[in-house]
């Protein structure tokens, strides 16, 4: 076993993506630096989120040269995070609310 | 250390891609994943867990935010800087954004090099690597000791607003900011290994009866990729919220 379990592509991949994650956080900069706001600034920043965060884990990461199985195994896992942030959200709303009515005078 | 395992097809069959290449290769008593050395297999879950860490305090962090009923401290001015007589937001974040890319970026480069053998390359862009990570670390203690001097934040409490602000903000880059030191030592300790040929001879480690081999340049690589990319989701959800 063990001789073509190495990852091995060439240097230019790795040059143009970090390249890429530049530009993209310079644009997500740009987001603050203009202030851009509401739904924009939110779809902005959430876009370039996950394109830096993808590139990293596919290229950087080497994930998509892995395996389906290893794919599968770490990264379906990781939506399941995706209750949690619901639940939370759902949560936030109800206590910001309570608090509303029980402690501050006239927030709503 | 051998790794004759009579169960084992990897090489001996031709491996089915896709839907049925998941079934194959979890099923049947055999070794789940394929054409990953273990220790890489094992970093991958390692991260997955820390994953987890990480998205519970940056969930927590939205719901304290959301909740509360005090204001909260404008992120774009508290962390501005006044460079050349202009007052620049969010510029020191700025800088330790694109300084950690840049890490990753010859982190990257010293795995490629490091699989070609090429003991000088991977010795350089791995000591490369663990000089932008200590300067992120330097960054990071120089924009503490603003907050906490300067401005007077406290994990329980400060002048701008909202006390969630201190908690979350100390909790979330203090926990990053470790992960980053424990990263810069063992690159360091890797970049040794490296030059010494540890790895070319395949002399154990330290701790361990197993052969040293190039492939833990891109363990260390996984691990230094993942702090880059939970920066990626504070830099989003702390900073530019």
């Amino acid at each position: 076993m063990a001789h073509v379990e190495g990852q091995q592509h060439p240097i230019g991949i790795y040059l143009k993506i970090w390249g890429l994650l530049f530009v993209l956080s310079a644009m997500s900069y740009a987001v603050d630096y203009f202030h851009f706001q509401g739904y924009l600034r939110w779809f902005l920043i959430i876009v370039f989120m996950l394109l830096k965060a993808g590139l990293i884990v596919a290229v950087f990461m080497h994930m998509m040269w892995e395996r389906l199985a290893l794919m599968y195994a770490i990264l379906v896992p990781t939506l399941l995070l995706m209750v949690l942030l619901g639940i939370g959200a759902l949560e936030a709303d109800y206590t910001f609310f309570t608090r509303g009515v029980f402690f501050v005078k006239g927030l709503l | 250390m051998t790794q004759a395992n009579p169960t084992s097809s990897a090489q001996a069959l031709p491996l089915p891609e896709g839907v049925q290449g998941i079934v194959a290769d979890w099923s049947s008593d055999q070794r789940a994943f394929k054409n990953v050395p273990w220790g890489k297999a094992m970093m991958w879950i390692f991260l997955l867990s820390d994953t987890f860490i990480f998205s519970s305090f940056l969930i927590s962090y939205m719901t304290v935010r959301m909740s509360t009923t005090e204001p909260w401290p404008n992120v774009s001015e508290v962390f501005a800087l006044t460079l050349f007589g202009r007052k620049i937001p969010l510029i020191l974040i700025a800088i330790m954004t694109f300084v950690l890319i840049s890490s990753s970026g010859t982190m990257a480069m010293a795995v490629k090099f490091g699989y070609e053998k090429n003991r000088r390359m991977t010795f350089i862009l791995l000591l490369i690597t663990a000089a932008l990570g200590a300067t992120f670390v330097g960054m990071q203690a120089f924009e503490w000791t603003k907050l906490i001097v300067d401005e007077g934040i406290r994990p329980w409490g400060n002048p701008l607003g909202a006390a969630q602000f201190g908690s979350t903000f100390f909790m979330i880059t203090g926990f990053h900011g470790t992960h980053v030191s424990i990263g810069v030592i063992f690159l360091i300790i890797i970049a040794i290994k490296v030059i010494r040929g540890d790895l070319d001879h395949e002399r154990p480690g330290f701790l361990t009866g197993r052969k040293g081999k190039y492939e833990i340049v891109e363990i260390m690589g996984l691990y230094w990729h993942f702090v880059d990319l939970v920066w990626v989701f504070i830099f989003a959800v702390f900073y530019l919220w």
